[in-house]
C-alpha cells in the first residue's frame, strides 16, 4: 500500500491489523509519534491525516491508501523548527517530551480548525469563536501531559495564535 | 577525583565565583529541539520491524494462586510467531525496586501478573499470540481490603526511612487540651501513569546485553537487572538518554528482563513495551492509605500535640513503606508528637514509591486536618499555621539548614489576595458556582545521594559532563551544563552533556528529588579539579582567576581555555558522598500554596480557577525549567485532590479502572494559569550547590490547597480523597 | 488484535453485498479489536462512500450522511443555527482528535464504557451472554439507574445521540437485502432485558447511511453534561432539551438524558409534566419526580439519581429563563 508522509511517497506491507501509528514508528522509523495508550486516551500519537488531527492509534494503517500524511518530523527539524516548535522550546511547553509531538501536531489541527470557525465546548457562542486560554485548554483537551506543562503548552500555542491568554 | 562528603559545609566552589551568568537563568531546555521535532529517541526506538523480534506480555487475569498449566498450542500456532516463553525461571512476576522482583510463575500473587512474554516477527501477532495463551490457575482466595487485615499489620519494616516515633502522650494531651480534631482521612491507590509506557530493546553480542530503555537510576537498576538474569553487572549496559516520564515508576520493568531473556532465546534483538493496562497491574502503586490526624490546640492556637498514624497497605513482594508522615514529623511545634505506620500485606502488585512518597499524600490530611483546626480555633489558617512554626527541629531539636514556610506564607498570601479570603465557608458566589479559597504548607525532606561524575575540558575548548545520571524531564541535560558553565567560564552551546549510560561513572539518577543536589554536586566537584589545573597553567590561584567565555583571565593576561588545555584534555572526576550533615541538620524543603476553586452548587463539580505556589528549595538552577517542574508538582495535586484513583475491586483485586479513560489524571482543561514564585535561599548545609529538591515539594500541600479552597467555597468537608463530585454533592444542601 | 480480511466497499449496496463487519472511523471499532472484545472476522472498509454530507431537505429537516464526522456535524452551519443542541452535544464529547475521526453513524453505535465489559477477565453478559454481570456488584459507578435488566446496567456513552434523542432523529438504513429503511431513534435502541449483547434493532449487515432531522424545532436548546474532569471525559449525567415556552406557559418539551440508561433515554412522562405548565422549580421538580421514579441506584452509582435530579432542573431553569 502507499501513502503520502510529510511529502514523501511510502510503500508499506504491514500486517493487516496494524495501526497507522505502529507503521509509523516500526515500519518507516519515524518514531517522533508516540504510543503512549494505544486507545485514543492519551493524545501522544497525534498526526495530520489529510489536513485533520487524528488519533494515529486508532486506524488501521490499510484504511490510509493515498492518504496525505504529516507527522512531527514533516512539520520541521531541529534545524528549522516550525513557529510552535519553536515556541513549545521558549515556553518549556514540555518536560519528559514523550507527549511533545502529539502536542504540537494537535496544536496545528486545533488552530486550523479555529480558522475554519469551529466552535468548541467552551464556546458562548457556537457562531463566532474568539480564541483565548480557555479555548485552546479545552481544544487540547485530548492530548494528556502527565508531566503536567499545560499552562506552558497554552502560552506556546496562545502565543503562536496571537491569542489572549488569560 | 574531587572527593567531598557532606560531613561539613563545602568551603566554597569555582561556581560560586563564576562570572559566565548562566546558572539559575532561565535557559531553554538544552535538548529542546531534539524533543519537540521528535527525534529525541526513547528507549523503545531503537531498531525496527525487520531487524528485531517483538515480545509482548503475557498476564494471567487472576490474583491468587497457583499456576495449573499455560496452555500455548494455540499461539504457537499462529502466523509469525516465534517463541512463547512461559518456562524461564527467572521469569519475573512485576517490576522491580530496588532489587529483583520475585520470579518464577508456578504461583500467581496479584492480579494480572506477568507469566512470561510471546515473541512475534511484527507487534501485531505478538500481542495476537500472547491472548492467545491460556493460563490455568487454581485460584486461592485473596485478601485486598487493607482495613479488613488491620489486625495482621506489621509496623514498619527495619530498613524503612521512617520509623514510629512518639515524644509525650497523646492521648493525656488529646484528652486534657480545650480543642481538639481527632480525624481519618483516606487516600487510594495511584499509578504513576507516565504517558510513555515501561519499554526496552535487548541485543546481546556474545555474553553482553545492552538494554536500551527508560529507567530512572542506572546505577540502581543495572545490578537488579543483571541478578535478574543471572549474569554478572559488568555484562550489562543500559542506555536510557530519554525517558518519557518517570515519577518514581521506572526503576526496572518486566519488559526489560523478558526482552533480555526473549533476545537470548532468539539468538535476536527483541523488544517489548507493556500496555497501557499491564502497567496498572504490574508496576508498583502507591498505596491506598488511612490517616488518622489528631491535633490538640490551646484556645489562642497553640498546638499541644500532633499525631499522624497510618495504614498502608503493600503486596507479598514488596519491602517498602509509604512513608505517610514524612511531612508532618517537623512541619509544626507542639510538645507532644505521634507518628505511626501499619503495613497491611494484600495480595496486589508491590506499593512502592510514587512522586514525593509520604508528603504527597500525608500532606492531604494533615493539612486538611489544620484547616479544620484553624477553623474550629476561630483562626485564619496562615496565623494558626504561623503561630506554630517551630524554631528548631521540634523532633530531633537539630537545627534547620534553612526553614523559610513562613516566609512562603507571608509571600503567597500577598501575591494570591488572601485578605480578601471569606473566613465564613459559601459566602461567595456567581451564578451557579460557589467560589473559595484555600492555603496548604507544602514541605518535602531534602535528600543526597552518592553522586559521580566526569567533566572533560577538550583541547578545542569544549567541557563534556559525562555520568549516568538521568534526565527523566527534570531538565538534567540543562542544570548540568549550567553548573559546569559557570564554573568554568563557558557558554551553553560550548558544553555536551551525555547521560543514561551505564559505560559512564555511576550518577544519583533521578528520584526523591535529590537528582539536581546529587548529581549537579559530582559536575561542580570535577570541575573544580579541572579550574586548579587551569590555575595552575596561568600561575595564579584559583581564587584570583576569572573563568569567562571560554577564556581565563588572571593578573593581566586573558588565555583562551584551548590554549590552556595544550594537546590533552583535561579530565577530572567529581564525587559527592551523603554525609553526617543530614543529621547535624534538619533539612526540607518548604513552600505554601494557594488555591482558588469554583464548586457548582447544582451538580458538586469542582474546577480549580487558580494557583499559586511559593517554594524554598534553595538555590534554583534554572527560573525557567524550575517553575516548570513546580507547576507540575501543583497540577498533580489537583489530580490528588479532584480526581486520581485506582479502583480497586475487592471481590478479584483487579484495579478496574484499568486505562488512561478512567484513571483520571488531569486534562488541560482542568488546568487554569498557575503562578509560582521561589524565596532562593542558598542550602549551603544540604549540598555543595546548595539547591533542594523541588519536583516533589510542588505536589506536597497542592491537593490541600484545593480541597481546602473546596471546604471555604460550600462548606463541604470531604476526608475521602479524591474529592469527585458525587461526595460533594452529598453535602450541598437541595437546589 | 485476531486477524481479518481486510476489503473496501466502493458503494452502500456493495458494503452491504460484503457480508461483513462495517468500519468506518474505527475509534471505538478498533479500541474494542485491540481488547479482543470485538473480533470481527471481515472488515469492511466505508470509510470512503459518498454518505459525509449534510443536506437540507425541502421540508426543513436535514439529512446527515453516515460518515460525517462528529467535528465536521459539530460545525455545520446549519447545525449550529438550527440544532444547536446537536453541536454542543458533539463538542462535550471526547477529544478534537476523536472527533475529527469517529463518524454519525459509528457513534450511534458506540458501546458501552462499562470497566467491566472493558475487561474480558470479568463476566459480562453484554460480552458473553449467559457469562453473568460482574458489575451490578461491582465499580457500577458510572453505569445506569434507568432501563436496566437484572443482566445488564451498562450505560450508552454517547452524547451526540442524547440529543439526536431530544430532536427525533430518524435513522436511515441499507439491509443486506439492498432495501431501505427508516427507524426513529426512540425505536432503534433495545433496552438490555436478558439480551443485552442486542444493543440496537439494526439486522445483521444492515448499514445506517443517514440520520434525517425533522425541521428545526422551536424553542430553547441546551445540553448540559456533569463528569468527572473538565473535559475528554464521559458523561456521569447529561440531559439534551429543546423547550419552548409562550405566553409564560412551557408549550412543548423534549428531554433525552446521557449517563442514566442504556440507551440515550428519554421518558414521555417528563414532558408532560412540563407542557401546559409555568416553568418554576416546583413543575421542574416534578418533571424530575417523573424522569426518576422507576431509577434504581447499585450502590456507587446511587448519587446519579440526585444529580439527574439537579441537573435536570438546572438545565430547565436556563432553558425556559426561570429563575432559582
Amino acid at each position: 500500500m502507499h501513502f503520502t508522509i510529510n511529502g514523501a511517497t511510502h510503500a508499506v506491507e504491514p500486517d493487516i491489523r496494524a495501526s497507522l501509528l505502529d507503521v509509523l514508528r516500526e515500519h518507516l522509523g519515524l518514531t517522533g509519534t508516540k504510543k503512549g495508550c494505544d486507545h485514543g486516551q492519551c493524545g501522544a500519537c497525534t498526526v495530520l491525516v489529510n489536513g485533520r488531527r487524528i488519533n494515529a492509534c486508532l486506524t488501521l494503517a490499510v484504511m490510509h491508501q493515498d492518504d496525505d500524511i504529516l507527522t512531527i518530523e514533516g512539520l520541521g527539524s531541529a534545524e528549522h523548527l516550525h513557529p510552535l516548535q519553536a515556541a513549545f522550546i521558549k515556553h518549556d511547553g514540555y518536560q519528559c517530551g514523550y507527549c511533545t509531538p502529539g502536542q504540537i501536531c494537535s496544536a496545528v489541527g486545533m488552530l486550523d480548525e479555529v480558522a475554519k470557525g469551529w466552535p468548541s465546548h467552551v464556546s458562548a457562542d457556537l457562531e463566532t469563536v474568539t480564541l483565548d486560554g480557555a479555548e485552546i485548554s479545552e481544544r487540547m483537551s485530548g492530548n494528556l501531559c502527565r508531566c503536567s506543562a499545560y499552562p506552558n503548552i497554552v502560552d506556546a500555542i496562545a502565543e503562536v495564535a496571537g491569542a489572549e491568554r488569560a | 577525583m574531587s572527593d567531598f562528603t557532606m560531613n561539613a559545609d563545602h568551603p566554597g566552589l569555582a561556581m560560586d565565583r563564576g562570572v559566565q551568568g548562566v546558572l539559575g537563568a532561565g535557559l531553554d531546555r538544552s535538548e529542546g529541539a531534539l524533543k519537540v521535532s521528535g527525534t529525541a529517541r526513547y528507549g523503545y526506538e531503537h531498531l525496527v520491524e525487520g531487524e528485531v523480534a517483538y515480545g509482548y506480555l503475557i498476564t494471567a487475569p487472576a490474583a491468587k494462586g497457583k499456576v495449573t498449566g499455560i496452555d500455548t498450542d494455540a499461539a504457537r500456532a499462529l502466523p509469525d510467531v516465534l517463541d512463547i516463553i512461559v518456562d524461564d525461571p527467572r521469569i519475573p512476576r512485576q517490576a522491580a525496586a530496588f532489587g529483583p522482583a520475585h520470579a518464577g510463575n508456578d504461583e500467581i500473587d496479584h492480579w494480572d501478573q506477568v507469566v512470561g512474554v510471546a515473541v512475534a516477527t511484527s507487534f501485531e501477532a505478538a500481542r495476537a499470540a500472547a491472548k492467545a495463551v491460556r493460563v490455568h490457575v487454581a485460584i486461592e482466595p485473596g485478601h485486598f481490603d487493607t482495613m479488613a487485615d488491620i489486625d495482621k499489620a506489621s509496623g514498619p519494616p527495619k530498613d524503612s526511612r521512617l520509623q514510629d516515633i512518639a515524644k509525650g502522650d497523646i492521648d493525656a494531651a488529646m484528652a486534657q487540651a480545650a480543642v481538639t480534631i481527632d480525624q481519618v482521612y483516606t487516600t487510594p491507590n495511584h499509578v504513576h501513569a507516565a504517558m510513555e509506557p515501561h519499554a526496552s530493546v535487548a541485543i546481546w553480542e556474545g555474553d553482553s546485553l545492552t538494554l536500551h530503555s527508560s529507567l530512572q537510576i542506572l546505577k540502581v537498576a543495572r545490578p537488579v537487572l543483571a541478578k535478574a538474569l543471572g549474569i554478572a553487572d559488568d555484562k550489562v549496559r543500559i542506555l536510557s538518554p530519554y525517558i518519557g516520564g518517570g515519577f518514581g515508576g521506572k526503576m526496572l520493568g518486566p519488559d526489560a528482563v523478558l526482552a533480555a531473556i526473549a533476545a537470548q532465546k532468539l539468538g535476536r534483538p527483541v523488544k517489548i513495551a507493556m500496555a497501557r493496562r499491564q502497567l496498572f497491574h504490574n508496576v508498583y502503586r502507591r498505596t491506598d492509605t488511612n490517616q488518622r490526624i489528631r491535633l490538640a490546640a490551646t484556645e489562642d492556637g497553640k498546638l499541644l500535640a500532633v499525631g499522624h498514624d497510618s495504614v498502608v497497605s503493600q503486596g507479598p513482594d514488596g519491602g517498602f513503606m509509604e512513608p505517610v508522615a514524612l511531612g508532618s514529623i517537623s512541619l509544626y511545634d507542639a510538645p507532644v508528637r505521634h507518628f505511626s505506620h501499619k503495613v497491611v500485606t494484600l495480595d496486589m502488585v508491590m506499593a512502592g514509591a510514587v512522586r514525593a512518597p509520604g508528603e504527597a499524600v500525608g500532606t492531604l490530611a494533615l493539612e486538611t486536618a489544620m484547616d479544620e483546626m484553624a477553623e474550629a480555633l476561630g483562626r485564619d489558617p496562615i496565623d494558626f499555621r504561623k503561630l506554630n512554626e517551630p524554631k528548631v527541629d521540634p523532633m530531633t531539636g537539630a537545627p534547620f539548614s534553612t526553614r523559610g514556610l513562613v516566609a512562603c506564607l507571608d509571600r503567597g498570601a500577598e501575591a494570591f489576595g488572601w485578605a480578601k479570603r471569606s473566613a465564613q465557608p459559601g459566602q461567595v458566589r456567581e451564578g451557579e458556582w460557589l467560589i473559595g479559597m484555600g492555603v496548604s504548607a507544602a514541605v518535602r525532606i531534602n535528600l543526597l545521594v552518592d553522586s559521580e561524575a566526569r567533566v572533560t575540558l577538550s583541547p578545542d575548548g569544549r567541557a563534556r559532563i559525562e555520568t549516568d545520571m538521568t534526565d527523566i524531564g527534570t531538565g538534567s541535560y540543562t542544570i548540568l551544563a549550567q553548573i559546569a558553565g559557570e564554573a568554568l567560564g563557558l557558554p551553553m552551546e560550548r558544553i555536551d552533556v551525555i547521560l543514561g549510560d551505564t559505560d559512564l561513572p555511576p550518577g544519583a539518577g533521578s528520584g526523591g528529588s535529590f537528582g539536581a543536589a546529587s548529581a549537579g554536586s559530582s559536575v561542580a566537584l570535577a570541575c573544580e579539579d579541572i579550574v586548579a589545573t587551569l590555575a595552575e597553567r596561568m600561575g595564579a590561584k584559583a581564587q584570583d582567576m576569572t573563568l569567562k567565555d571560554g577564556h581565563a583571565v588572571a593578573g593581566n593576561r586573558r588565555v583562551p581555555l584551548a590554549e590552556l588545555v595544550g594537546d590533552a584534555p583535561l579530565v577530572a572526576m567529581g564525587k559527592i558522598s551523603q554525609g553526617s550533615n543530614a543529621r547535624t541538620f534538619s533539612q526540607a524543603a518548604h513552600g505554601a500554596q494557594f488555591a482558588e476553586v469554583a464548586v457548582n452548587a447544582v451538580t458538586g463539580e469542582a474546577r480549580v480557577r487558580r494557583m499559586l505556589g511559593v517554594f524554598e528549595a534553595g538555590r534554583i538552577l534554572n527560573a525557567k525549567l524550575a517553575r516548570s517542574q513546580a507547576i507540575g508538582g501543583m497540577i498533580w495535586g489537583i489530580g490528588y485532590a479532584l480526581m486520581e484513583e485506582a479502583v480497586l475491586d475487592q471481590r478479584h483485586g483487579q484495579f478496574v479502572n484499568q486505562d488512561l479513560g478512567e484513571y483520571h489524571v488531569p486534562s488541560h482543561a482542568d488546568v487554569p494559569p498557575l503562578d509560582v514564585l521561589f524565596l532562593e535561599e542558598i542550602d549551603t548545609h544540604a549540598n555543595p550547590i546548595g539547591v533542594k529538591g523541588l519536583g516533589e515539594l510542588s505536589i506536597s500541600g497542592a491537593g490541600a490547597a484545593v480541597t481546602n479552597a473546596i471546604y471555604n467555597a460550600c462548606g463541604v468537608r470531604v476526608r475521602d480523597f479524591p474529592l469527585t463530585l458525587d461526595k460533594i454533592l452529598a453535602g450541598l444542601p437541595e437546589m | 488484535m485476531k486477524t481479518f480480511t481486510y476489503s473496501r466497499a466502493e458503494s452502500p449496496e456493495a458494503a452491504v453485498a460484503a457480508g461483513g463487519r462495517f468500519i468506518a472511523g474505527g475509534t471505538n471499532l478498533l479500541d474494542l479489536m485491540k481488547l479482543q472484545i470485538e473480533t470481527p472476522e471481515k472488515l469492511v472498509d466505508i470509510s470512503r462512500l459518498d454518505l459525509a454530507r449534510v443536506e437540507r431537505r425541502g421540508d426543513g429537516g436535514l439529512t446527515i450522511g453516515a460518515l460525517v464526522p462528529n467535528s465536521d456535524l459539530a460545525a455545520d452551519p446549519q447545525v449550529i443555527a438550527d440544532y444547536p443542541v446537536l453541536s454542543r452535544a458533539l463538542l462535550a464529547g471526547a477529544s478534537g482528535q476523536l472527533r475529527n475521526k469517529a463518524t454519525t453513524g459509528g457513534n450511534l453505535l458506540q458501546r458501552t464504557r462499562c470497566p467491566y465489559f472493558y475487561d474480558t477477565a470479568m463476566a459480562c453478559n453484554k460480552r458473553d451472554p449467559g457469562a453473568g454481570c460482574s458489575a451490578m456488584d461491582g465499580f457500577n459507578r458510572n453505569l445506569a439507574v434507568l432501563g436496566t435488566s437484572a443482566e445488564c446496567i451498562a450505560t450508552n456513552p454517547s452524547d451526540m445521540a442524547v440529543a439526536l434523542r431530544a430532536l427525533d432523529a430518524t435513522i436511515v438504513t441499507l439491509t443486506s437485502d439492498g432495501d431501505k429503511r427508516r427507524i426513529a431513534i426512540g425505536d432503534f435502541y433495545r433496552l438490555p432485558g436478558d439480551t443485552p449483547h442486542i444493543e440496537t434493532v439494526l439486522r445483521p449487515g444492515e448499514l445506517i447511511t443517514h440520520v434525517e432531522l425533522p425541521a428545526p424545532p422551536a424553542g430553547a436548546q441546551g445540553y448540559r453534561k456533569v463528569r468527572d474532569r473538565a473535559s475528554y471525559a464521559f458523561a456521569l449525567v447529561s440531559v439534551a432539551g429543546v423547550v419552548a415556552v409562550a405566553d409564560g406557559k412551557i408549550v412543548s418539551a423534549a428531554l433525552a438524558f446521557g449517563g442514566l440508561a442504556p440507551m440515550p433515554w428519554r421518558d414521555a412522562a417528563v414532558e408532560a409534566a412540563l407542557v401546559g405548565q409555568v416553568p418554576n422549580d416546583a413543575v421542574f421538580a416534578a418533571a424530575a419526580d417523573a424522569l426518576l421514579a422507576g431509577a434504581k441506584g447499585h450502590g456507587a452509582n446511587d448519587f446519579k439519581i440526585p444529580l439527574a435530579r439537579r441537573t435536570l432542573i438546572a438545565t430547565l431553569r436556563t432553558l425556559t429563563g426561570a429563575v432559582a
